[in-house]
Formats: structure tokens, sequence, C-alpha cells
């Protein structure tokens, strides 16, 4: 067990450099000029090869990107240059390991960047994970047992709705009529979870509700269709002829064996929704990492793009991992390691 | 196999030494204690019925039946019969269509109409069910000793820990290895026996006074039935309990029961001692049922010579002629092995070693052997869907040890194919006659007419009606779909067949019809067969000879009827012994004889 995890840590890092490697080729090799979107409007030839300069755009790019995960392990000073460095001692920027570069439109680290904006982002994947979970694993449920009758359907039917409605209209309905229309909440901004929780959790819920719809509903069906199988085993009728009481059995015999692929999902969900959830963070403004990779996207910020692409694929492969060895956990017919 | 360990002699098992009464009861007690013979339930005009398509379909009709204590009472059918549901009902455990009519008190208290709520306190206590296949019947994700230490939480007042004590002895009591260190297991890591007695454990944990045993044995290898049936059989006197035995295996009902019903399309048709139903059976069903039974060593019994499972010296065997070299053998296997080849990080594993066959044209070879001795294995390598590791395959003459695709699509014509499954087995896509007549358009080329004659032709020689070409795999019954697969098989008139496990997922009346087709088929084609199965009765009646595998290894061949009167080979012995024949005067004489058989090896050991 503990080699394999091992064994798949080390190829977690492998693959992270290939990704990276592949998003670094991809923004410096295309025959753009980086240095030019960092120079503005009234750009001069000077100011343009300074900066290229400073941010050591003039180095071949396989020597940037080397510079780029020597950073990663060791940390790295800005700017790029060592003369630069000598000469003005005052401007020199220093960004610890892992350092996930420089972001000269922002004029400041990324690494800076990211630990403001991933506090907005894991508060609202999680809130939102939580709800969607209890909303989508219970509605599931309901609906499977009772197959083919009212609550099924209404449950189904509200999974279709909640399926079909595009996440920024539900997002901006919700913004328009709940927080600006009715005052039910104040509109959403994000406030740090102490010292106040409530406050933190009252700003969060519209955002919450907003994502957890379209996963609630995916879940519900899901959940649905792996207790309608597993209520048909033989081992129910088992534990309804050993005398165990109807929650019993739905709970810990039925809805404990179908978890594995509900958790599988739920794992890669959250994952991936850890490195943002752009849209509903765009719908209510809050300065999450998907606003952060939406924001470095439309203004061309490459070092920007490079490390949220990185960060995003991190969570993902991490979360692949961590599903992998809570099957084992999950279903001990799973050799996990095997 | 677990047989290679017989359990030793020992005087019965201590009973349970944490005494049940001695714990408040959770769950109400109907009536009071049970004595051997007490009559403990009485069945009166029970009938049950299914809302289907908008009408009452009658699954079971008018049953009626007293059970004492200690009594085994085999309740006999095929599938579809009624006999699960009837005895379902008895618990409440139908399924939501179902509906229960007439009366079963247990102990005087009635059990049909009773609530959910109070069923529930009688199941598992009052009424306990051993499940048939536990490998699906336990839950995957619990431990054995959890599902145990389960039911007994569910009745009575226990902490966890005098419940794991109670669990441990009652997997003691059913003969569980090493218990302790069991009760920690999950059952994908236990063997099927052993799950099989998990579930016996699980049945009995709050002294049930009722047993109701749904094909408790029909997933099971012969070897490992024979004890499980040895398990239930000692247990029924320690146990005061009656005993609700539903089985379609009429040597079981012959090993176990006292009385039996006998149950056709819902209804009983007999109801009597097991004397009487197997010796003087009245019903024309229950006479066409029993003379369906494939009988092992019906020529021995015959010959009075029914004791003859003791080993005598066969040397006189080895004046059999041998085998003329001149003719060309069907199938030629020279010290072959097969091993599956290791997969990434499982182990190669070697499913067949040293394996010398010879099969000779226009005969029949009954190959057997138990679940994961390599039986199939060496099916699937005969037709070369198996490449071999070492040793070579000849059949017809013909090398196929090595050879690629390419080369091998003419021989593949000389062999043909018929599948344990015909349901899996057949394209739910594709109409029967298109099934058929694939193996000619790719090998023959033939096309319309001809195609459909010759399609018609074989429909003819395998008693179907021609109109069945157009139809779909689903719209058929077992029976009909395995003689579809005879049929495609057949298509090319192959010299060689390799039919594995051809009857084993059907009924035992059907099993009958399906075995006469295919001796005559066999005459009139005159193809070689090797005949795979798991049932020494079945095998004995198509084949001619009998070989003999287990771990791997082929143990011995020889001619059907020297196979099944002197088995030579110690494995044979204890395989033959442990097939209970549909008679049970004799059924018990072959139980002692086994018994005697596997004291001596253990003393010998």
């Amino acid at each position: 067990m503990f080699y394999y995890i091992l064994r798949r840590l080390g190829q977690m890092v492998v693959m992270l450099l290939l990704i990276s490697a592949t998003t670094f080729a991809i923004f410096f090799a295309v025959p753009i000029d980086p240095a030019r979107y960092t120079c503005g409007k009234n750009c001069t030839p000077t100011i343009l090869e300074g900066n290229r300069k400073s941010l050591g755009y003039d180095q071949p790019v396989p020597v940037q990107y080397a510079k780029f995960v020597q950073g990663l392990a060791t940390g790295r000073d800005f700017p790029d240059n060592a003369e630069l460095r000598a000469a003005h001692p005052e401007q020199v920027v220093h960004c610890p390991a892992p350092c996930l570069g420089y972001s000269p439109l922002q004029s400041r680290t990324i690494n800076e960047m990211v630990s403001e904006a991933w506090p907005v982002s894991i508060s609202i994947a999680l809130g939102a994970f939580v709800l969607w979970m209890l909303v989508g694993v219970s509605g599931g449920i309901i609906a499977a047992l009772n197959r083919g009758k009212w609550p099924d359907r209404l449950v189904v039917g509200l999974g279709l709705i909640g399926y079909s409605l595009p996440t920024f209209f539900i997002g901006l309905i919700l913004l328009t009529f709940v927080a600006i229309q009715w005052g039910v909440v104040p509109v959403p901004s994000f406030k740090p979870f102490l010292p106040n929780p409530f406050d933190w959790a009252i700003n969060l819920i519209l955002p919450w509700i907003t994502l957890a719809c379209i996963f609630a509903a995916s879940y519900m069906r899901l959940t649905r269709a792996y207790m309608i199988e597993t209520m048909s085993e033989d081992f129910i009728r088992t534990a309804r002829a050993k005398g165990a009481g109807k929650w019993r059995v739905i709970l810990r015999h039925g809805l404990r064996a179908s978890l594995t692929p509900i958790v599988t999902a739920a794992g890669l969900d959250l994952g991936g929704l850890l490195g943002g959830a752009i849209i509903t963070e765009s719908v209510f403004s809050m300065h999450g990492l998907g606003f952060l990779a939406v924001n470095s996207v439309t203004t061309m910020d490459l070092p920007t793009i490079v490390a949220m692409v990185l960060i995003v694929a991190t969570f993902v492969v991490m979360a692949n991992l961590v599903v992998d060895i809570l099957y084992g956990f999950i279903d001990p017919r799973v050799k996990v390691g095997a | 196999m677990s047989t290679t360990t017989p359990a030793p002699k020992r005087a019965a098992a201590p009973a349970p030494k944490v005494a049940l009464d001695s714990f408040q009861r959770l769950s109400r007690s109907t009536g009071a204690e049970v004595k051997q013979g007490d009559v403990i339930l009485e069945v009166r005009d029970l009938t049950v019925n299914f809302w289907v398509n908008d009408s009452w379909f009658t699954a079971a009709e008018g049953l009626d039946y007293d059970l004492k204590a200690g009594e085994v009472l085999a309740i006999v059918g095929e599938s579809g019969s009624g006999k699960t549901q009837s005895s379902m009902s008895l618990i409440g455990l139908l399924p939501k269509n179902g509906r229960t009519t007439g009366s079963a008190k247990l102990k005087g208290t009635e059990l049909v109409g009773m609530p959910q709520s109070e069923l529930r306190e009688i199941r598992g206590n009052e009424i306990s069910v051993i499940f048939q296949e536990p490998m699906t019947a336990l839950n995957p994700v619990y431990t054995v000793g959890f599902q145990i230490v389960e039911t007994l939480r569910t009745h009575f007042l226990m902490n966890p820990s005098d419940a794991k004590v109670r669990a441990i002895e009652l997997m003691r009591l059913v003969e569980i290895p090493d218990p302790e260190d069991s009760f920690n297991k999950f059952p994908h890591q236990l063997s099927g026996g052993q799950r099989q007695r998990i579930m016996i454990a699980q049945a009995l944990a709050c002294d049930p006074k009722l047993l109701i045993a749904d094909e408790p044995t029909t997933a099971l290898d012969v070897t490992v039935q024979a004890e499980i049936l040895k398990l239930m059989r000692e247990l029924r006197t320690r146990v005061n309990a009656g005993i609700i035995l539903i089985t379609h295996s009429m040597g079981v009902v012959a090993d176990m029961a006292d009385r039996i019903i006998v149950m056709k399309d819902g209804r009983v048709v007999e109801h009597g001692t097991a004397a009487d139903v197997f010796y003087r059976p009245q019903h024309p069903y229950t006479k066409a049922l029993l003379a369906a039974v494939p009988h092992l060593g019906e020529t021995r019994i015959e010959d009075g010579r029914s004791d003859a499972l003791v080993v005598k010296d066969r040397e006189f065997l080895a004046l059999e002629p041998a085998d003329d070299p001149s003719v060309v053998p069907a199938l030629l296997l020279e010290n072959v092995d097969i091993t599956y080849p290791k997969q990434g990080r499982r182990p190669a594993f070697r499913a067949a070693e040293g394996i010398n066959l010879r099969l000779n044209p226009g005969e029949v070879m009954g190959l057997v052997g138990e679940s994961g001795s390599g039986k199939t294995t060496i099916g699937r390598a005969a037709v070369a869907l198996l490449p071999v590791s070492a040793g070579k395959i000849t059949v017809c003459g013909i090398d196929i040890t090595g050879a690629n695709n390419q080369e091998l699509k003419p021989f593949r014509r000389t062999v043909g194919m018929v599948f344990q499954d015909p349901g899996s087995s057949l394209n739910p896509r594709l109409p029967i006659g298109e099934s058929i007549g694939e193996p000619i358009l790719l090998h023959e080329g033939l096309k319309g007419e001809a195609l459909s004659k010759r399609v018609e032709d074989l429909l003819d020689s395998v008693e179907l009606p021609r109109s069945y070409r157009n139809r779909y795999p689903h719209e058929l019954s077992g029976g009909q779909k395995q003689r579809i697969g005879v049929a495609r098989a057949l298509a090319l008139n192959p010299k060689l067949l390799v039919a594995d496990e051809p009857t084993s997922a059907l009924d035992v009346s059907v099993q009958a019809r399906v075995l006469k087709l295919f001796s005559n088929l066999q005459e009139q084609y005159g193809f070689a067969c090797l005949f795979i199965s798991h049932d020494l009765a079945v095998v004995e009646m198509v084949s001619s000879k009998i070989a003999v595998m287990t771990h791997g290894k082929l143990v011995e061949v020889g001619a059907t009827s020297d196979i099944v009167t002197y088995p030579q080979h110690p494995y044979t012995q204890r395989l033959l012994s442990a097939v209970p024949v549909p008679d049970p005067d004799n059924q018990r004489r072959r139980r002692e004889l086994r018994d005697a058989i596997i004291e001596r090896e253990h003393i010998v050991s």
C-alpha cells in the first residue's frame, strides 16, 4: 500500500511535468510576442526590450521552462535577469518554492494571487459539494425506493430541470431576485470563514445553490440507477430475511454497496472544482481561482495561464489518487496496488 | 478442493456456550420452546399470486402441509414451479406485486396477513433462510463475522463482544476452519463451500424454529455439496428446527428428506414420505421427473454391485486393446501445458499441465472435474481458442499448435463448440436462423436459397420447427436455445465437437431431452465429441470414455463403465461417492461408504 502510494505520487509528478511542459510549449512557442503583451499602449522598442530582458523572454523556450521548473522546486527571484537584479536590488521580488511565476500585468507573483483566490474557490467548492451530495443522494434514494410512483417522477423531473438550466442562468436568477430584489440574503461577496462563519455562509449560499444544482441533478440520477440495481441484489433479500429493519436494509446494505461509483464520481468532480468554478465565480464576482483563470486568459497573462493549468491539473490528478485509494476501503473486493 | 482436508472425526462440536437465553430479546417470540416432534408449521391452502400485466398470475396454489421439529420436508420442482415463492410467502419476502392467501401458522401464530413490522421480528429469529449462491447472497462489503453479528444484534440485546463470541461459536459449529481468523474475512476471500457454511451459521444464529433452505447446494461442486449436506444432516438432529428444503435435485432430496412435496406449475402433484415418492410414485409427472434424472452407475446397481466403490484391482483393464495407430485420432493432446500469461502484476497461472489425451473418430469422451480443474481450458485449447504453452495438439491429423488465425481458418470448420450458457452465447440481435447460418456463410459462402435450405435442415435435425428461424433468442426457452447452440455447432458437419457443460443451465426434464437429442445426432453425424461436464451422471449417459481432471492434471482416463464401477484414483473415488443418487436407500449406503473412504484417507495421510 505504502509503495503503491509512493509509485502513484511518482507517476503524478511525471504527469504534471508533462502537462506543464505542453502548456508552456503552446503558450510560449506560438508566434506571438509575450513581451508585447506586457508593454501596454504607449510601447517603445526600449521598454519592450527592457521587459523582454527582465522577464527572461530573451532566452530560448527550453531554458525558460527549466527555470520555471527550478522555481517550482526551489523558488526564484524576479526580475529574471541577474544583471537587472544586481542593478536594482530594491525592485527584486522573491517568489518562494513552489514558485508558480510572476505576472508582469499584475506586477505580483502568481503565488500571491493564488493564495488570495484559493480560499474563495475552496469555500465555494466544498459548500456546494456538501449540498449536492445531501440533496442528490437522498433524492436518488427516494426515487429508487418509489420507482415509477410520483416521488420518483418528481425527483427525476426536478433533476431534468436542474440538469438542463445553465449555471449562469440559475446564478443570475438567484442573484437578481433572492439577493437584490427580495434582499433575503446580502449580495454575495466573499468573507473569510473566521471570525464570523455565519457571515461566510450567508454570503456563499447563493453560489453554493447555483453550483450544486447541476451536480445534484446528476447525482440523483446516478444514485437512483445504482440503488435500483443494488436493491434487487440477493444480499438485500438476505438482509431482509435476517430481520433487519427497513432503513437498515436501505442504508447499511443498499446504499453502502452502491457507494463505490458514487464516491468515484464525487471525488473526481470535487477535484475538478477545487481548481475553480469558472461560471459561478464569474456570475457572483467571487475572485476565486476560476475568476483568476478567466482574467488571465482575457488579458493574455501567459505566466498565469500556465500556472492555472498546472493547479487545476494537480487537483484532478490528486483527486484520482485519493479516489483510487478510497476504493480499497469502500469495496473490499478491490485490491489497491494490485 | 476442500475435500482434501476432511474434517477430523470428532464427537459433535460443543454446543454454543453463549446461551441466547441470557440475553434480552428485542423481537418477540412466538409460543413456547419447541421439542423434537412438535408440529411447528401448519400450512393450509396457501396460495401465492403475482399481479402481472393487469391480472393475477398464480405462482403456487393450495399448499397443505404440516412440519414437525427435526423433520426435513423437501419441496421439489423445476424452475417456475412455485417452490421458492410459496416458501418466501411464509416470511413476507415476496416481490412487491405478490399476494399471499390461505393460512400458515407457526406454533399457532398466523403468518399470512401479519404486518411487515411483526414479520420482521420473526425473520431471522423464528424463521431463517439459507439462500443459494452465497457469493451474491452475502453482502460483499461487510465481513462475514459482521453479517452473523448483525443477525444476532437485530433480535437480541447483545453487546458486540458477546455477539462476536457467539458468532465464532456458530462458525465453529458449521466447521469453518480457524473461525477467529475467518470472522474478519470478506465473502470473496472464502471458498464457495465456506460461504455456504457462513450462510448456514447466520441462519442458525438465533436458534430458529423453522429453517428454509433454498437450493442450498446448487452452486457448489459435488464434493463440496456432499460436505454441506453432511453438515446439514448433522445439524438437523442438534437444532430443534423443522427444515424446508427447496431443490430441483432429486439426489439431494434422496439424501436429506423425510417427506417430499412435488410441485409442477404452482400445484402440488405429489405429497408423501421419501420412500413413497421415490419407490411408489403415483403422479405421472413424478414418474417422469424420476425417470429424467440421470442415475449414476445404474448398471452397477442392477448388477447388485452397488458396494463396488471399494478399490478393486483393475489389472484386467490393461488388456484393453491398444489404440490402432493407423486410425488418425480426432483429437490428440501430447504433453500439453496451458498457461494463462501474467497480466500486469497478476502472476502467470498454469491451468493445465502434462495432458495426454486421445479421442478417436466417432467417440464421445466425457471430461469431468470440479470448478477450476482446467476442464474448460482443455476444451478451449482443443478448438484453438487458447494457445498452448508446451506440447502438441493435433485435430484430425492437423497440428494446430502455434498456428496463426490465417492458418486456422480451414481448421475451424472441422470443429464445433457448444457453450454452457445458451442465453448469452447467442447474439440477442440476430434471428436464430442467421446465428445458425453464419458459419455456413463464412466457410462455404452459401447464400439465399441454398443457405436457407441448410438452416432448415439443421432446425429439423435438432427437432425445432422451421418457422423458428425468424425468431430471436429471447423468444425461446432455455432448452430450445441450447438446441440452437447444437445446430450452430453442427452447421459445418464438424469432425470434432467440444460441448462445454451444454446442459448444466437446464432443468432435469429438459436436460434429459437435450441429451437424448445429442446422442441421436452423434449417431447420425458420427462426430467425435469432448463432452465437458461437472455432472458424472450426465457424462455417463452420453460418453463411452471418461477422463477425470483435478487441479489441472488428468488423473484417470478409461472406459465409462470402468471409471464408474472401478475407479482407481482416490480423487475419482471421492468424486463418485459425492454424487447423490436419487434413491434414498442406495444414497444412504453410498453416504456411509463415502464417510468410510474419507475416514480411510484421513488415516492414511
